[in-house]
C-alpha cells in the first residue's frame, strides 16, 4: 500500500478523475458564476461589462434584504427546531421506548422518504381555506375560532413552512442521534445513576456532553441544508404571498431564469455562499476542539 | 494492481485514459438533455406550455389532415413544458441555438422582444407577404401584435382573446340585477349578490392576473386606453394618485368581501368551477374560457344562462363604450434561425387552415381568417365572436408592457391587494420600483 501512495503517478491515478470532475462539475462553474457578477444580461440578449454595478445593487435591494432577514431566520429556527426535536424523540427512543422504539423510529422517519412535492400539497390541503376548509381550519371552527387564512399571510405562512419542514426532518436527526446515544457505554450510565444522576440531571451532566459530536454534526447538517432551501419552499408557497416566504435560493433562481439577470443573481449567489462560509467557519472554530478524543 | 501499476508504458498512459474516460462521461451527461437542439426543420419541432392543450391538439389534428403533405416532409414533434417554467428552458435554448422551429414565446412580450432582438423570432408580416397570404391574420389581431411588440407582428394569433366579465343570468334576474354599465352599479350588483349568499367575482388570486386584469380594465375606464403605455413611457408613475385609486377600488372589493374566503389560495380552475358551478355571480375572464364553458361536466350552469359584459365605465372617466381588452393568448412564434421551406410550408398551411379548424373543433375563436365558413357553432360563441368584430377599441392588459420582473411582482402581490395584507400604494410601489430598475 505504502508503495502505491508513495508513486506519484498511482496517486494522479486514483486522484485525478476525481479532481477533474470535481473541476469541471464545481469548481469551473463556481468560478465561472463569480465572473458573472461582474456582467450584467443574459444568454438571449448577450453580456455587457457591468463593474461593480450588481454589487451596489445587491446592498440597495430591499428584495435582497428581505430574502437574506427570511433566509436568516428560517435557517435558525428549522435548525433548532430540527436538532431539538430530533434529540428530545432519541431521548425518547433509548431511554423511555428502549428496545420497542422500532415501530415508533419507522413511523416519525417515515415523512423523510416521502417526496417534498407530495408534503407540500399534503399541507397546504391541511391548512386550506379555500375553496373548503382543510383539516386545521374546521378544527378551529369546531371550537368556535373562525378560519384562518393561513398561506394568504406572511407570518402564518412562515409558521406553516416550519410545521412542515420540522414534520418532514426531525425524524431523519431523531435517528442520527439515536445512533450518538446508543454508543453511550452503559457502565458510565450505570455509574452516573449510581451516583445520584437522575432525569434531567443525568441528561445534562452526562448524555449531552457523551453526545456532543454527533449533535454537532447534526447542527451543521440542519444549518447546511436549512441555507439552501429551495424545493419544500417552492413547492407550498413558491415564496409568497407577495415575496414574504422568498429565501436567497429562490430569488437568486427567479433573478437569473425568470428575469434575465444572470449577473445580478450570481451576485445574489455569491452573497449566499459567503453567508453559508461565515456560518461554516463560525461552527467550526466553536468545535475545533476534537471532543471524540476527550 | 501494484503489477499493473509497474508496466512503465501502462503507468504513463493510465491517468490520461482515466481523465479521458471521466471528461466523456461528463460530456455524455452534458449533452444528454439536449433533446430538442439543433433539429433545424428536418422536423416541425414545437415546444409549448403544458397547460394548453387547444393548439397542440389542433395541430396534431391538422397533421393528419390539411397538412398531411407538410408533416410528411417535416414530421410534427411536440414537446411541452410547464407554463412556469417556459421562460427559463427558452433562456437556456436560446442560448445553445437551440430553440425549435415554433415556440411559446415566453409568459411576459418583453421576453418576446428580447428573443426578437437576437434574432430568434420571425417576422411574419415578410413571411406571409412572400407566401403571397397577407390577408390571413385578422386586422384586429395584427394590430393587437403589433400594439404589444413595437409595431411589429412576431407572433401568431393561434387565440384572439376579447376580455371581459361573464356573469350568470339566472342568479342576476333571481337578484333583480341588470347588466352593470357602470363602476358604481357593479359594486352595488356585487353587494346584492353578496347578500344572497353567492360570491359575486370568481378570481383567481393564486395566478393574481385575474385580479390584476381589475386594476387596469379601471385604469383603461378611467384614464382612457393610453393609461399603461403611459406608464411604460415614463410619462406617469403607477404611484401617481389617479392610478392608486384604481388598485384601492380592487383593494375595496376584497375588503367587502366580493372574492370570498382565501382569494390567495385560489387557482384558475377552482375559479372557473365556482363561476360553472354557480356559486359565484360574476367571472373577469377572457373568450379562451368558451371551451370550459363548452364542458357540460363543467358547467353545470348551461350556456344559456352566461352572459358577457364589457368592463364596467368608471363615472366621468375617458374610456368609451365597448372597450375590451384584447389579446392573442401565450405567443406562439417561428424560429427564424431554422425557417426553411418546411417550415414555410407548415406556416403557410396553419395559416390558411387553423382559424376554420379550432373554431370547429373546439369552440377557439383565433385571428386567422375564417377559409372554411363554420356552421352550428354554439350561441355564446357566436356572440363573442360578434363581440369580437365588433369591438371598437381594444385595450392590454396590466402586465403586458412590463418587464418580466415587474410583471412577477405585480403578480405574487395581487392576493394580498385584494386581501388587505398590502395597501394599494405600497403594492403600486413595489410594481413601479421594479418598473425603475429596468
Amino acid at each position: 500500500m505504502n508503495n502505491v501512495l508513495g508513486d506519484k503517478k498511482a496517486i494522479a491515478v486514483l486522484l485525478g478523475p476525481a479532481l477533474l470532475v470535481y473541476t469541471v462539475a464545481m469548481l469551473l462553474p463556481v468560478f465561472w458564476s463569480a465572473g458573472y457578477t461582474f456582467l450584467s444580461g443574459n444568454a438571449i440578449t448577450g453580456f455587457t461589462f457591468a463593474g461593480l454595478a450588481n454589487f451596489e445593487k445587491l446592498f440597495s435591494d430591499p428584495a435582497v434584504g428581505e430574502a437574506l432577514w427570511f433566509t436568516i431566520r428560517y435557517a435558525v429556527v428549522i435548525t433548532i427546531g430540527q436538532v431539538l426535536l430530533g434529540y428530545m424523540l432519541s431521548l425518547l427512543y433509548v431511554f423511555a421506548l428502549k428496545r420497542g422504539s422500532s415501530l415508533i423510529r419507522t413511523l416519525v422517519f417515515f415523512p423523510v422518504v416521502l417526496p417534498t412535492v407530495a408534503v407540500a400539497l399534503l399541507f397546504q390541503k391541511m391548512f386550506e381555506i379555500a375553496p373548503q376548509n382543510g383539516l386545521v381550519n374546521s378544527a378551529l371552527n369546531a371550537v368556535g375560532i373562525g378560519s384562518i387564512d393561513w398561506l394568504g399571510n406572511g407570518s402564518t405562512a412562515f409558521l406553516v413552512i416550519v410545521i412542515m419542514d420540522l414534520w418532514r426532518s426531525m425524524g431523519f436527526y431523531a435517528v442520527l442521534l439515536y445512533t450518538g446515544l446508543v454508543d453511550i457505554p452503559d457502565d458510565i450510565l450505570e455509574s452516573a445513576r449510581l451516583d445520584g444522576a437522575r432525569g434531567l440531571h443525568l441528561i445534562r451532566h452526562i448524555i449531552l456532553p457523551l453526545s456532543l459530536p454527533v449533535l454537532l454534526s447534526s447542527i451543521i447538517f440542519s444549518i447546511n441544508g436549512t441555507l439552501k432551501v429551495f424545493d419544500s419552499i417552492v413547492a407550498l408557497t413558491d415564496g409568497g404571498p407577495g415575496s414574504a416566504t422568498t429565501p436567497l435560493t429562490l430569488l437568486m433562481f427567479r433573478t437569473s431564469f425568470t428575469y434575465g439577470d444572470y449577473g445580478y443573481g450570481s451576485s445574489i449567489a455569491l452573497l449566499l455562499t459567503i453567508l453559508c462560509l461565515i456560518v461554516t467557519l463560525f461552527i467550526f472554530r466553536s468545535s475545533r476542539r476534537d471532543l471524540t478524543k476527550d | 494492481m501494484v503489477s499493473v501499476l509497474s508496466r512503465p508504458k501502462a503507468r504513463a498512459i493510465a491517468p490520461v485514459i482515466a481523465s479521458a474516460g471521466a471528461l466523456a462521461l461528463l460530456l455524455s451527461g452534458c449533452g444528454a438533455g439536449g433533446g430538442s437542439s439543433a433539429q433545424g426543420s428536418k422536423d416541425f419541432s414545437y415546444l409549448t406550455n403544458v397547460e394548453n392543450t387547444t393548439i397542440r391538439g389542433e395541430l396534431e389534428a391538422l397533421s393528419k389532415d390539411q397538412c398531411a403533405a407538410e408533416n410528411k416532409a417535416a414530421p410534427l414533434k411536440v414537446e411541452t413544458v410547464p407554463q412556469t417554467s417556459l421562460d427559463q428552458k427558452l433562456q437556456l435554448l436560446a442560448g445553445q441555438n437551440a430553440l425549435p422551429v415554433q415556440y411559446a414565446a415566453g409568459n411576459a412580450p418583453a421576453l418576446t422582444q428580447d428573443l426578437d432582438k437576437s434574432g430568434n423570432v420571425l417576422d411574419f408580416e415578410k413571411a406571409l407577404k412572400d407566401l403571397n397570404i397577407s390577408d390571413a391574420i385578422l386586422p384586429g389581431a395584427a394590430a393587437t401584435i403589433k400594439s404589444l411588440y413595437g409595431g411589429k407582428l412576431n407572433v401568431l394569433p393561434y387565440q384572439y382573446n376579447v376580455e371581459g366579465i361573464w356573469y350568470n343570468k339566472k342568479l342576476f334576474a333571481d337578484n333583480g340585477i341588470t347588466e352593470p354599465k357602470t363602476w358604481d352599479d357593479f359594486v352595488a350588483a356585487g353587494e346584492k349578490l353578496k347578500t344572497a349568499g353567492v360570491t359575486p367575482l370568481a378570481a383567481s388570486g393564486k395566478q393574481g392576473w385575474p385580479l390584476t386584469r381589475l386594476v387596469s380594465g379601471y385604469l383603461f375606464s378611467d384614464l382612457g386606453p393610453d393609461a399603461m403605455k403611459k406608464v411604460a413611457d415614463g410619462q406617469a408613475k403607477l404611484t401617481d394618485p389617479e392610478y392608486v385609486k384604481a388598485a384601492q377600488a380592487v383593494a375595496d372589493l376584497g375588503a367587502k368581501g366580493y372574492f370570498g374566503q382565501g382569494v390567495g389560495s385560489i387557482d384558475y380552475d377552482t375559479a372557473a368551477s365556482q363561476f360553472l358551478s354557480g356559486k359565484a355571480g360574476m367571472f373577469y375572464m377572457g373568450s379562451w374560457i368558451l371551451s370550459n364553458f363548452d364542458d357540460k361536466a363543467q358547467n353545470k350552469i348551461g350556456e344559456e344562462n352566461i352572459g358577457f359584459m364589457p368592463f364596467p365605465k368608471v363615472s366621468g372617466g375617458k374610456g368609451i363604450d365597448n372597450q375590451y381588452a384584447t389579446n392573442v393568448g401565450l405567443p406562439m412564434t417561428f424560429n427564424a434561425k431554422t425557417y426553411d421551406s418546411n417550415a414555410s410550408a407548415w406556416l403557410k398551411c396553419i395559416a390558411t387552415n387553423y382559424g376554420s379548424t379550432a373554431l370547429k373543433d373546439k369552440n377557439s375563436i383565433s385571428g386567422f381568417k375564417l377559409n372554411t365558413p363554420v356552421d352550428n357553432i354554439p350561441p355564446l360563441v357566436k356572440s363573442t365572436q360578434e363581440t369580437v368584430n365588433n369591438t371598437k377599441e381594444s385595450v392590454l392588459w396590466f402586465e403586458a408592457l412590463f418587464s418580466t420582473k415587474a410583471t412577477t411582482t405585480s403578480q405574487t402581490n395581487a392576493a394580498g391587494l385584494a386581501s388587505g395584507s398590502i395597501t394599494p400604494q405600497k403594492f403600486m410601489e413595489l410594481v413601479q420600483n421594479d418598473l425603475n430598475s429596468k
